[in-house]
């Protein structure tokens, strides 16, 4: 084959066009579904067995890729919520409140160890479960899960450090409250802080995700972590406000929306309950002209269509500097285009599944109401699997303030991008929002990122980066994204009373 | 008017886009997780060799070496049918006659080498004398190297110029520019770098000699392919990419090849405008060639060394 003649025809430009859809291109490459194993159905794990649930109710959960049944979980209903306290405070008072800190730091440590030994079957699992892309939950969700373990288990018997000239006392037991974006992720966040400190834990996943949750169930019997220690239990809302509401249960954790954030802070109002919130966001990230522009696309990219977008810190709202707004949409759609999206059990996909069909819904309501607002709406023309819960990537651009695709949390692969003049006007803009969760600041000037850093409303801004994870640092929210952190030292502090000497 | 139109031809050199190391790092090593199975890795892998230039630029060269390179070219793998030959051959310009005879109507180009390769220390007339020695020799491209020294210097107009005189003494040759980027320091550099030898007349813009280290990256590639992109954009002119020096692996090879798909697309896959510069690459791939069709390793000793 020699070498092509060569063309010397140089194109006008508003004709030019890149093509992603190439005559070389990448076959399937599926991870194999045998390394996992899903047992027909799950009872509750209470006080280290699995219980039958005394509601006598099992519901189905999903593959939302393929619509397909994967298991049946129990329902666990108030009494099955009150035998579960019951042990976690049983365990409290007689086993894990007196134990050396330095022993309960083993069985975290193990708890790490049994998650990286067994960290393929776990992101096959959180795949087939949730619907991420299997790069996603094999390089990011479970090695990060596995690390926390590690990171807390450091920890425990060192809190005289953490807290010097103070004492510090576990606070009882915890209800924790997780969502459906990072399973196993989210259980590692709420539950190695909470028992490396101490505490003991009753945790609910979230009713289509409940999956990695029951596995960690199984890890947490083989690591012989003493009985009620944690209790791990299924159910939908009402299994969690029997949580919230429950008179033994010390501290609420909960990560999830902003409504039933709301909810739980009425309930618990009067109480002496401990609560920590993680609630929704929208957040801004902001490109400067003076930006490393090709760096910035690739991090707006990650930052909005990370895990389809079900992010609560996902760079959703885009200002860009009008100087060059018209190139970075321009890069914005053609990096669109090479994004693959479909069967998230397939290495090579981008962009999974929607986690389940109501939030689908919620998705197409907000690009119908995008549209009707005005914004003019970019899609991926990629191909979209004909079964499952799918969504192409979106984009809106001539959006404004106050079109409610710029202000409500939409929670899928749907980024609105607004532009502005001059540094006041974005820190306006980007804090002109009831939610305070993350930002991402993107300029070639150090001078620049210190003065929005200290300027922005939100828990964590990211420079020249975005959705940056790691045990040490901590994670959480301004106004009605929530209060209370999780990660680093300061994950410590939600599950402890601190006392003077 | 008429004044500021014929003077501000090309841009300032020194606003090229910034380049953050980072995010570059972290981008290209996207690309290397994309996982290339079955039918897609036999096609890619022909593809890759389709698209290198066989190197020999030794100071030991001689006209049987070259003659052997060249029937190599030609017949990569002859116990296997349906393997493409190379694109090129790339030689010192005394050897570019031999190359030229020897590979006859294959089809196959000649790429010499040219201006003081590789430091480029020579005065300019000296290079334009070897860039035309090597083309009234037969050459079909030049690879020359860049004035590193004065482009480390600021002197960009110097560079430009210098390109722009080799360009033209190529006449209808292709003209590849070596920036030499382990040599340059940072990326924001390898941009300016790219920047001016597409403006200067660059047809393709090549990474590295190959004597120097560290020759071709991943993320060197990835902002040259993206400074490509947004010339193309800007211009309408299609410029072709070739990362030499340090792939010698079919894996390598094809992340590069994923990441032409995923940079600029269907026009840049194919050896008009995108070529590997090495050495030891064709039998590597042959061999996975050969492991694809067969479903097993062959030693290495089945596979001609040139």
């Amino acid at each position: 084959m020699p070498v092509a003649k060569k063309k010397n025809t140089v194109k006008k430009n508003n004709t030019l066009k890149l093509k992603f859809d190439t005559s070389w291109s990448y076959d399937p490459a599926p991870e194999s579904k045998s390394a996992a194993t899903i047992n027909k159905q799950y009872d509750l794990f209470i006080n280290g067995e699995w219980q039958k649930p005394v509601s006598k109710k099992y519901f189905n959960t999903i593959n939302p890729a393929t619509e397909e049944k994967l298991s049946e979980v129990a329902d666990a209903n108030a009494a099955d919520v009150d035998k579960a306290v019951k042990a976690a405070k049983n365990a409290y008072e007689k086993v894990w409140k007196k134990m050396p800190a330095k022993e309960r730091a083993k069985y975290v440590f193990r708890i790490a160890r049994i998650i990286q030994e067994r960290a393929r079957e776990l992101a096959i699992i959180e795949t087939l479960d949730g619907g991420k892309p299997i790069k996603e939950s094999r390089d990011f969700d479970i090695p990060t899960a596995a690390n926390h373990f590690f990171y807390y288990a450091g920890w425990a018997d060192k809190l005289e450090y953490a807290f010097p000239n103070r004492k510090t006392e576990p606070l009882g037991v915890a209800g924790q409250i997780i969502p459906w974006n990072f399973p196993l992720l989210m259980a590692a966040w709420k539950i190695a802080p909470a028992i490396a400190t101490g505490n003991t834990v009753v945790l609910k996943s979230a009713e289509t995700t409940p999956l990695t949750s029951l596995k960690l169930a199984e890890i947490i019997q083989e690591a012989d972590l003493p009985p009620g220690v944690v209790n791990i239990i299924t159910g939908a809302g009402s299994t969690g406000a029997a949580i919230v509401n429950h008179p033994d249960v010390n501290k609420i954790a909960f990560t999830g929306s902003t409504d039933v954030g709301k909810i739980i802070q009425r309930a618990i109002a009067g109480t002496d309950k401990k609560a920590t919130l993680e609630l929704g966001g929208k957040a801004a990230n902001i490109i400067f002209e003076d930006a490393p522009i090709d760096q910035a696309v690739e991090g707006v990219i990650n930052g909005i269509f990370f895990n389809q977008g079900h992010v609560c810190c996902a760079g959703s709202r885009l200002y860009v500097q009008e100087s060059v707004a018209k190139e970075v949409i321009r890069k914005l759609k053609d990096r669109l285009e090479s994004l693959i999206v479909g069967d998230p059990m397939d290495k090579n996909t981008d962009i999974g599944a929607i986690n389940s069909k109501s939030q689908l819904d919620i998705i197409h309501k907000y690009i119908g109401i995008g549209k009707k607002e005005g914004a003019e709406m970019y899609e991926s023309s990629c191909r979209l699997p004909g079964k499952g819960f799918f969504c192409r990537p979106t984009l809106f651009t001539n959006v404004a303030q106050s079109n409610r695709i710029a202000q409500e949390e939409i929670f899928g692969p749907v980024l609105a991008i607004l532009t502005f003049r001059t540094e006041d006007e974005v820190i306006e803009k980007a804090n002109n929002s009831p939610y305070g969760l993350s930002a991402g600041v993107w300029t070639d000037k150090g001078s620049k990122i210190f003065n929005m850093t200290k300027r922005m409303r939100a828990g964590v801004v990211w420079a020249n980066t975005f959705n940056k994870f790691d045990p040490t640092s901590p994670f959480g929210g301004y106004k009605e994204s929530g209060f209370g952190r999780e990660g680093g030292l300061h994950g410590l502090l939600p599950y402890l009373n601190l006392q003077n000497i | 008017m008429a004044i500021a139109k014929t003077t501000l031809k090309f841009p300032d050199f020194s606003l090229s886009p910034h380049i953050d190391q980072v995010g570059v790092e972290e981008r290209a090593s996207r690309f290397t997780k994309r996982s290339i199975k079955k039918d897609s890795k036999m096609n890619g892998l022909k593809l890759v060799l389709n698209m290198i230039d066989l190197t020999t630029l030794e100071g030991k060269d001689t006209d049987g070496k070259v003659k052997q390179l060249c029937y190599k070219a030609m017949h990569p793998h002859d116990a296997i049918t349906g393997i493409p030959t190379v694109a090129a051959i790339c030689v010192y310009p005394t050897m570019v006659k031999v190359a030229k005879k020897a590979l006859g109507n294959s089809g196959i180009k000649v790429a010499s080498v040219a201006t003081a390769f590789p430091s480029g220390q020579a005065p300019k007339e000296v290079k334009i004398r070897d860039t035309k020695f090597a083309v009234n020799e037969g050459a079909d491209e030049v690879d020359m190297v860049i004035s590193r020294g004065k482009f480390h210097s600021g002197e960009y107009n110097f560079v430009f110029d210098e390109i722009a005189a080799i360009k033209e003494a190529c006449g209808e040759a292709r003209l590849k520019v070596i920036l030499e980027t382990g040599e340059l320091g940072t990326l924001d550099k390898v941009r300016r770098a790219s920047d001016i030898a597409m403006h200067a007349g660059a047809d393709f813009i090549k990474t590295s000699t190959g004597k120097i280290q560290p020759a071709a990256t991943m993320p060197v590639t990835l902002v040259m392919l993206e400074a490509i992109r947004d010339h193309y954009y800007k211009t309408g002119k299609m410029i072709g990419m070739k990362p030499a020096g340090g792939i010698s692996k079919s894996k390598l090879a094809l992340h590069y090849l994923v990441m032409v798909k995923e940079v600029l697309g269907e026009d840049w896959l194919n050896n008009e405008w995108f070529r590997f510069g090495a050495s030891s690459l064709a039998n590597d791939v042959l061999m996975q060639i050969v492991k694809e069709k067969t479903g097993l390793y062959q030693s290495a000793n089945y596979f001609s060394v040139d």
